[in-house]
């Protein structure tokens, strides 16, 4: 009677995609906010050699979870604008697979603005950020904002206050997120034998399979009135 | 596992948004082929009582039935046999009409081949304008574009919900021939409106909600002129300008 | 046949009483109690209980602080089960449950970060400092204070129970997570800088043999972690119900 899970969500990612690719709304705004937010960090912050190690995991993931704020607030107005919500729920598909067509949308678009982050803060930190380790951190780590950011996202934007909700709602609920990539990536950069903090990465992917199972059980109650 | 010949039936249908009842205990039966116009004043409960029928909300108490199936208990039974307009054009601005139809068409499971998106782009008058951004489209061809939509997986049950706001004279029209076209074609169709000279004269049977309940009940074809006016003033408190 | 509609008779003794006269037995009773309860607890901890060698008398806070966590969690506890029913059975008395559940432990919260920090202040010369103890608290009152955010942020009545019976779910997973996050690793959080580490203050403690630790502790920890909050959860429903019902009998006089 549905139309198969994948397929619909597929479908619903890809016109993000496509959309997105057309108006690069998303992308820009987000790209900026990252540029903006780690130079002003650079400058506000002052600081010498060793202190500035320890301080760019912070402002790494301090910006990437802002810039996904930024992306999930668009993101779910998109669907909001023109009733479209309506739908994406009158069409003979799970409330599921809007969940995930969403949210893959959601975590492909942090996660490119992440990955230029890395370039761009090796260069202005002075830190060895293009590492295959860091690229796997912020892959967890975004997956985590993004499972979250959706189904938070979608409660808000249906509210009055909409955008400026969102990122009061979402940090709290990000802290386990935050609190492990963070620590995770200085230990990395600090070159820390790896026995040291292999835990950080484990934990982060368990909180991820908490977080996601969780949303995929709510994300009905949150979507359908 | 239809044994109820009504394809719309709604019985004792109760919404309520907390201390604030909308629709009281409503009695409704829609049989197939019908072409039924809701009017009723704003606040009447038609937008509710539409979107119940849609699936997108559910009801505080009573039961809603689509083709025997229970809403919304059972709605992913029958979604594939709805089709709805609303006044906003539930389209994605950064897509041409093209990907909009097909992405639809993707959520409905269809395959549609190109000649059946063109076929149903020619029947809105929107051929031209297939590979344009639905950015730059008027309200009308919003409109006409959201029916090509509604009608591409060929639902049963067609709701448009005040499918006239903003449109021009012409483009009331087309959507005059639209909505007569989708009748002939054997859909079921609920359209609310405030409109009662156009409801009077392309459906086949008016209703006037009123304070959460239906007032009035009667085919179109039987109405004396000024009938319809006199009732809606009757139950609704309005006068009606003709 | 009187043309007047009749209030429920039920509610009428009730709304001419008012006041204390018109709690539940039950209720009278608890709060007489927990009050009691609460000023011997205090007194016991306050006064009565040994000065501890390394710390002084402000480690007397400690027989406040560490229960009314507890009871904090009592309260959102209380709260997603509230939560969870809501969303299982849309009953709205559940949804009040869990709005007196959120907002008894976020108040609760509030006290175990103030006594947190008066604690720190002599004892590693600092208001704040981002020790294991200090950030749970911290997180619980930023979480649960969202929530409330939420709750206020949402006009629809019934769009705002079920929001945040949602959140309530995710708020006590996150503090959950992150207390265990905390505790396991304490290496994330900075050690104090000045003064000994506070884990260290709290063994030190602990172990000491002083008169009447056992009995503070043993008074204190049942006052605050139950009596407390399932007492002001009790007054915090029934002032809810009692403005659901105005709200009814408003809406009652203007439809008519």
């Amino acid at each position: 009677m549905n139309t198969p899970f994948w397929q619909a969500a597929f479908s619903i990612t890809r016109k993000d995609l496509r959309a997105e690719l057309r108006s690069r709304e998303l992308v820009n705004t987000m790209g900026l906010f990252a540029l903006l937010s780690v130079l002003i960090f650079s400058f506000a912050l002052e600081l010498d050699r060793v202190a500035r190690q320890e301080a760019v995991s912070g402002v790494l993931w301090v910006t990437v979870v802002f810039a996904s704020i930024l992306g999930l607030n668009r993101s779910m107005a998109m669907e909001r604008e023109q009733g479209n919500l309506d739908a994406l729920l009158m069409a003979p598909i799970s409330r599921s697979a809007i969940f995930a067509g969403k949210l893959i949308g959601n975590f492909v678009f942090t996660l490119v603005v992440g990955l230029v982050l890395l370039p761009l803060m090796t260069v202005l930190y002075n830190v060895p950020l293009m590492q295959p380790w860091v690229v796997v951190l912020l892959l967890l780590g975004i997956a985590g904002f993004a499972t979250i950011g959706t189904l938070l996202a979608t409660m808000t934007v249906q509210t009055r206050a909409r955008e400026s909700l969102l990122p009061i709602i979402m940090l709290p609920v990000a802290l386990p997120v935050l609190l492990a990539s963070v620590n995770a990536s200085t230990a990395v950069l600090n070159n820390a034998p790896i026995d040291d903090w292999i835990a950080w990465p484990q934990l982060l992917a368990v909180i991820d399979v908490i977080y996601l199972t969780l949303c995929f059980l709510l994300f009905e109650y949150v979507i359908e009135s | 596992m239809n044994e109820n010949p009504a394809l719309i039936e709604t019985r004792a249908l109760v919404k309520a948004y907390d201390l604030l009842v909308v629709l009281r205990k409503l009695d409704l039966q829609i049989q197939r082929g019908e072409f039924v116009a809701l009017l009723g004043p704003n606040g009447s409960g038609k937008s509710t009582l539409l979107r119940l029928l849609a699936g997108l909300t559910r009801p505080t108490s009573g039961t809603i039935l689509i083709g025997g199936w229970e809403l919304p208990r059972e709605a992913a039974a029958v979604r594939a046999q709805i089709g709805m307009v609303s006044h906003r054009s539930l389209l994605y601005e950064n897509l041409t009409a093209r990907e909009n139809l097909r992405f639809f068409a993707r959520l409905y499971n269809l395959n549609p081949t190109t000649d059946h998106i063109d076929t149903l782009l020619r029947q809105v008058g929107l051929y031209k304008r297939g590979d344009s951004l639905v950015r730059t489209f008027s309200r009308g061809m919003l409109q006409r574009l959201s029916i090509a939509r509604a009608l591409l997986h060929r639902p049963d049950v067609l709701l448009f919900d005040e499918p006239y706001t903003g449109l021009d004279q012409d483009a009331g029209r087309t959507l005059d021939n639209l909505l007569a076209q989708a009748h002939s074609e054997g859909h079921t169709i609920v359209m609310t409106t405030h409109e009662l000279d156009r409801a009077a004269r392309i459906a086949s049977r008016v209703l006037i909600l009123s304070r959460g309940t239906i007032g009035y009940d009667a085919p179109a074809s039987q109405l004396p002129p000024g009938e319809l006016a006199a009732r809606y003033g009757e139950l609704t408190g309005m006068v009606v300008i003709q | 046949m009187s043309a007047v509609q009749n209030i429920p008779a039920q509610s009428s003794s009730n709304r001419r009483a008012g006041g204390i006269a018109a709690w539940p037995p039950l209720l009278r009773i608890l709060t007489v109690a927990t009050i009691i309860a609460v000023l011997i607890a205090l007194y016991i901890g306050l006064v009565y209980a040994g000065t501890d060698i390394d710390q002084g008398d402000v480690q007397r806070i400690f027989y406040i602080h560490m229960p009314i966590f507890f009871g904090a969690f009592v309260a959102f506890g209380t709260a997603v089960v509230g939560g969870i029913q809501y969303l299982r059975t849309r009953a709205i008395k559940w949804d009040t449950l869990a709005l007196a559940g959120v907002e008894v432990g976020l108040a609760l919260a509030v006290v175990n970060v103030v006594t947190g920090s008066i604690w720190a202040r002599p004892i590693w010369n600092t208001w704040w400092t981002w020790d294991p103890r200090l950030t749970s608290a911290a997180i619980m009152c930023l979480t649960y204070a969202a929530l409330l955010m939420l709750r206020n942020g949402i006009e629809n009545p019934e769009q705002r129970r079920r929001f945040a019976s949602v959140y309530s779910i995710f708020a006590i997973v996150t503090v959950i997570m992150t207390l265990v996050i905390i505790r396991i690793r304490p290496d994330t959080i900075h050690p104090a800088v000045i003064g000994p580490s506070p884990q260290d203050a709290q063994g030190t403690f602990e172990l000491e043999a002083t008169r009447g630790v056992g009995m503070a502790l043993g008074l204190n920890f049942p006052v605050w972690a139950l009596l407390v909050p399932i007492t002001l959860m009790w007054h915090r429903i029934r002032l809810q119900n009692r403005m659901e019902e105005v709200e009814r009998l408003k809406a009652e006089v203007l439809n008519q």
